[in-house]
């Protein structure tokens, strides 16, 4: 299977610190692969070398087959748009209700009907488990779960290539973290025909397990082990081991 | 010694770190600059912000230009009366209104009323990364939230500078006339001699400039804060305490350089 995102050689320095060091691998095409690791791991840069946010010291990365460093600042914003993200804090426009937050995306980049947005929300809301009585109530009206579904809702309008999740469960309760859990999975098989990628950031290693393809592990910068999750599981590693049994 | 040396240090750096701000402040503008010329020009966000900065600051406008306008006939007529020259109080309010008064006190106002609403909402927004979901979308955080409040300042402060000066007219008038009982051809005959079409325009260009500087200020603001909702007051309250001093500060070189080319 090819890879949708591969990272030769990358390396992120910020003065003295090394945030990234030397990572080369690649986040397997139409699967669910998670990065875990303790908090200051470089997961977080991690992410966003991968969106273009930053650029490494060195290395490469590539998406999609595009290399990154190729494109200019424009180029970049449009390259942009194959992604999804849903944010820890799901970072909903706090000036738009529920549907208009979902709507957004699909009112800057496409030229639907109105009818035709209505339509698509509607079953991008239905999709995510959202109650019609919630789709008109502003973010600060929301629970944290259905935050969390609204994001996934908007990052799906545009049918992206790659979904990104920045600690998805972080902040729930346990009934919402298998909600959410429950729906990164259904998302990616609903989406399995146009093998669309799912990378989560996260520090939660139980949903972690339940829901991935794959799992790596990183500390200070570099992957301490990245397999299957069977292969993490059985992994003989003490810093893994200590992890599971957290 | 050792306390020279510290107090030299303590002003060096205040002086880099003045610098140093004014130059994040001018790659600012460069980047709203930048992105305000690129496409797409969002009508609806432009007009939201007109709506908001001038439309919402109306009443709060009308009532400051209402009394100044009326304080200022008051204070005119007290300090001319004894040399019976009361019938100038119109055109001196007027000039006054048209050149310095109406925009520097409509500035004062959107600074306070929308450069503070601008940096908290720019603000609260980067502390709840809904910058950086725009930024995912591919949209440019600037482009979408910085280029509209700039020029909705910019646009809306003379149609509220052009207010302030016919409401202040208004209360120098019904102030001048109707209770101080200057003769009321006269008062008119005069500003029909003195006043001049330059005077408004003069006033009306240094309201846009102040508009322009207001929203760079509040949205530049907004861009740098840092932490959470601390930092969102900080920013606020920068964003109020530089946007009028820049207002009371820029009005000198902007009318400086108006007397040299209207």
């Amino acid at each position: 299977m090819a890879d949708a995102i591969t990272f030769t050689n990358v390396s992120k320095i910020y003065g003295d610190a090394t945030v990234l060091n030397n990572l080369t691998f690649g986040i397997p095409e139409g699967q669910i692969t998670t990065i875990l690791g303790f908090s200051g791991a470089g997961k977080s840069t991690l992410m966003k070398h991968i969106l273009g946010l930053t650029h490494p010291t060195s290395g490469k990365i590539t998406s999609l087959g595009t290399d990154m460093e190729t494109l200019d600042e424009l180029g970049l914003r449009e390259f942009r748009r194959n992604f999804g993200m849903v944010f820890q804090y799901a970072a909903l426009f706090d000036f738009l209700t529920a549907f208009e937050n979902v709507a957004f995306p699909l009112r800057e980049f496409t030229k639907l009907k109105e009818s035709e947005i209505k339509a698509k929300v509607s079953e991008l809301m239905q999709a995510v488990e959202l109650v019609p009585e919630s789709w008109q109530r502003l973010p600060s009206e929301l629970s944290g779960g259905m935050r969390k579904r609204v994001g996934l809702a908007r990052a799906l309008a545009l049918e992206p290539r790659i979904m990104l999740y920045d600690e998805p469960t972080s902040g729930l309760d346990p009934i919402s973290t298998q909600v959410v859990s429950d729906l990164i999975v259904d998302t990616a098989k609903q989406n399995a025909q146009r093998k669309l990628t799912s990378l989560v950031i996260s520090h939660d290693v139980r949903a972690s397990l339940r829901i991935s393809d794959n799992i790596m592990f990183l500390e200070k910068g570099k992957i301490v082990e990245y397999s299957t999750v069977q292969g993490f599981k059985n992994s003989n590693n003490p810093v893994i081991r200590r992890f599971l049994e957290l | 010694m050792t306390f020279v040396r510290t107090y030299v240090e303590g002003i060096g750096a205040s002086i880099l770190g003045l610098l140093a701000g004014l130059g994040r402040f001018s790659q600012f503008m460069g980047t709203v600059f930048f992105w305000g010329a690129h496409p797409p020009m969002r009508i609806k966000l432009l007009m939201d912000q007109m709506y908001f900065i001038g439309n919402k600051s109306l009443f709060i406008v009308g009532l400051t230009s209402l009394f100044s306008g009326a304080v200022f006939a008051l204070q005119m007529y007290l300090g001319i009366k004894a040399i019976n020259m009361d019938s100038i109080v119109g055109p001196v309010v007027a000039i006054s209104l048209a050149k310095e008064l109406a925009p520097v006190f409509a500035g004062l106002v959107v600074a306070g009323r929308c450069g503070s609403a601008m940096a908290a909402q720019i603000g609260s927004m980067k502390v709840t990364e809904q910058l950086d979901a725009l930024e995912v979308m591919g949209i440019n955080p600037h482009q979408y939230l910085a280029v509209p409040r700039v020029i909705g300042a910019t646009l809306s402060m003379p149609l509220l500078c052009g207010i302030f000066m016919l409401v202040g007219n208004f209360g120098s008038w019904l102030v001048g006339v109707h209770v101080l009982g200057i003769d009321e051809v006269m008062y008119f005959q005069k500003l029909s001699d003195f006043m001049r079409l330059g005077h408004v325009a003069e006033g009306l260009i240094k309201a846009g400039a102040f508009g322009f500087l207001i929203g760079m200020i509040g949205t530049y603001h907004g861009f740098e804060v840092r932490g959470g909702a601390e930092g969102v007051g900080k920013g606020t309250n920068l964003a109020v305490v530089w946007g009028m001093v820049t207002v009371l500060v820029s009005d000198y070189f902007i009318s400086s350089f108006l007397a040299k080319i209207l």
